[in-house]
């Protein structure tokens, strides 16, 4: 795998993920012409038109790309991190902490009262999760304290959430949470944009910083030292940034699954299985499916807000049934 | 002696149990230096202590330098041939550049070429290494370890689970390496295949060293009974031993 291939590869995912930008932006309920759109965004003032683009269109498109690429490269990280090609992004916690900052919010009518109480409340959530779980896994802890401190803690916010949804004041409160937690990018504004694009910047650096080490990890913990790696520094940064990543996706998004186990494993190949590069790919690789997604449930059913995580999780379960039966056949 | 690696007095504990106490040793360039014992002994331990991967109590000349040039002096090949992604073989070999994060681009690739051509990975560099067999990922990881160009190299069980001929052939490959100027400290439990292979033999028993010196000096009768409760016919030749387990001795 040379760098030559794998610029151009970067080139090629980069592409894809302008022109299902520019494609979200295009389409939506509001029927306005390609000139109009264009003319709106850059240089319009005040008319409806430009109202819709930018300020329903241009947040949602934003958004699309940010928490799938924040989605795509936690993904990466922790498959390299746990070196299992089976880790997802939720895994240590994070997703499920973060759901119940905001279900609780919901709950209260906080949410109601105060637009970004539930994008707060989640990374709250997100935050308290990975104070827990680097003290639960330790500094010197083993990567299997880690998937078992992570464990524990999703069993734990979730039943918490149940236990929310249990004791809901109404039908409506319930169904505006399981709503919620479906995962959606509908009605987002440029604040929720705001919110989420400092924590996904520190992730991103964060990854940019410590990603090297992944590949000496390729062959093992004790290689990687030897080779001068700071494992235990490596994965404190890599859980702290993927905590700040998945907190902030699922702050402006909800829980949207399996674009963090799917997108990581489809690219492997085509970066040479090399766990660093492979970050990247998979950052514009998971900005493009969720984009795409997001196009797609606008299309596929105009008038019934299906959710986006619905459509990711009926495509992406099939897809991981495949990769079970494929690693099924390789190691049998 | 020009040492590249000086233990003086190293402990190791597990929990309250000491598992390595007391080691002292020295490793000098151009030693091939094979580390003996039975299961349990605390060779992987005391390797493991010695490249810092657990605490370890005395001195030891490699934990005075930083994790980052300790990358330089030491390479380490450990008992798991573990490679979690399909990676082409060269790219593993790769990896053992990181040791050198200042090197340019062509020294990196000469480093690269010179361990894949010392292992004879030519034909395989493009394959996937995970579905190389056994012996081809030892090779692998091995030209791995040569391209860190560490003078020193340490190998935990290195031909565990190869046939003969890659046995030999591992064994001259680290032999090369200390003739050039390096040194290898390697456990190994073919006391044949060690008996002819290095310059001097460590025996270790329950932790501790209980002899250390040639070949010829370490596998004595009395030695083999002590630490192997094994009987054995042993000759020495010029032209190299033959050593042959015969029965176990009833402890």
């Amino acid at each position: 795998m040379n760098s030559m291939r794998y610029s151009i590869l970067i080139a090629l995912l980069f592409i894809l993920v302008a022109c299902l930008f520019a494609g979200s932006l295009l389409i939506g309920p509001a029927a306005i012409g390609l000139n109009a759109s264009i003319a709106a965004l850059f240089h319009g003032e005040g008319e409806m038109v430009t109202l819709v683009m930018r300020e329903v269109r241009l947040p949602r498109a934003i958004l699309g790309a940010l928490v799938g690429g924040a989605l795509g490269l936690s993904g990466a990280a922790l498959q390299g991190l746990l070196r299992n090609p089976l880790a997802e992004p939720g895994l240590i916690g994070t997703s499920s902490a973060a759901a119940l900052g905001a279900v609780i919010t919901i709950q209260t009518g906080l949410s109601a009262a105060f637009a970004l109480a539930l994008p707060l409340a989640a990374l709250a959530g997100a935050l308290i999760s990975v104070g827990l779980i680097l003290l639960l896994a330790g500094p010197r802890g083993t990567i299997l304290t880690l998937i078992l401190a992570g464990i524990g803690l999703s069993a734990l916010a979730t039943a918490f959430t149940s236990l929310v949804l249990n004791l809901s004041p109404n039908p409506f409160a319930a169904s505006e949470i399981m709503f919620w937690m479906m995962g959606s990018l509908a009605d987002r504004s440029m604040l929720h944009v705001q919110l989420a694009l400092p924590f996904m910047v520190l992730g991103a650096a964060i990854m940019a910083r410590a990603g090297g080490g992944l590949k000496a990890l390729t062959l093992g913990e004790d290689a990687a030292t030897s080779m001068g790696v700071n494992v235990t520094r490596l994965r404190i940064l890599l859980v702290v940034a993927t905590a700040s990543l998945v907190g902030a996706a699922t702050a402006v998004a909800g829980a949207i699954g399996f674009v963090g186990l799917i997108v990581p494993h489809l690219l492997r190949r085509a970066v040479g299985a090399n766990p660093t590069r492979l970050l990247w790919a998979s950052a514009l690789g998971g900005a493009a499916v969720i984009l795409a997604a997001d196009i797609a449930v606008r299309i596929i059913a105009p008038d019934r807000d299906l959710k986006l995580g619905v459509l990711t999780a009926l495509v992406g379960a099939p897809f991981f049934l495949n990769l079970i039966l494929r690693t099924r056949r390789e190691t049998a | 002696m020009n040492a590249l690696l000086a233990l003086e007095n190293i402990s190791i504990f597990r929990g309250p149990c000491p598992v390595v106490s007391g080691v002292t040793l020295q490793v000098g360039a151009g030693e091939f230096v094979g580390l003996l014992g039975p299961n349990g002994a605390g060779k992987t331990t005391l390797m493991r202590g010695v490249l810092g991967l657990v605490p370890a109590s005395g001195r030891n000349s490699l934990m005075e330098h930083t994790p980052e040039a300790r990358a330089r002096m030491a390479a380490f090949l450990p008992q798991e041939r573990e490679i979690a992604w399909p990676m082409p073989a060269q790219d593993v070999v790769a990896l053992g550049r990181m040791a050198h994060p200042q090197a340019s681009a062509r020294k990196n690739r000469q480093a690269i070429e010179n361990a894949i051509e010392r292992m004879g990975l030519g034909a395989l560099r493009e394959r996937a290494a995970t579905q190389l067999s056994g012996g081809e990922k030892a090779r692998v990881l091995i030209a791995r370890a040569l391209a860190q160009e560490a003078p020193l190299l340490i190998a935990d069980e290195p031909t565990a689970g190869l046939d003969p001929a890659a046995q030999i052939a591992v064994m001259d490959v680290f032999r090369a390496h200390a003739g050039e100027g390096g040194a290898v400290l390697a456990s190994l439990h073919d006391l044949g295949l060690a008996a002819r292979h290095c310059t001097r033999l460590v025996l270790l028993l329950k932790g501790q060293i209980v002899a250390n010196g040639t070949p010829q000096e370490v596998l004595t009768e009395e030695n083999l009974a002590r630490v192997f409760h094994l009987r054995a016919h042993v000759e020495w030749h010029a032209s190299g031993v033959i050593f042959q387990p015969l029965s176990v001795i009833d402890a």
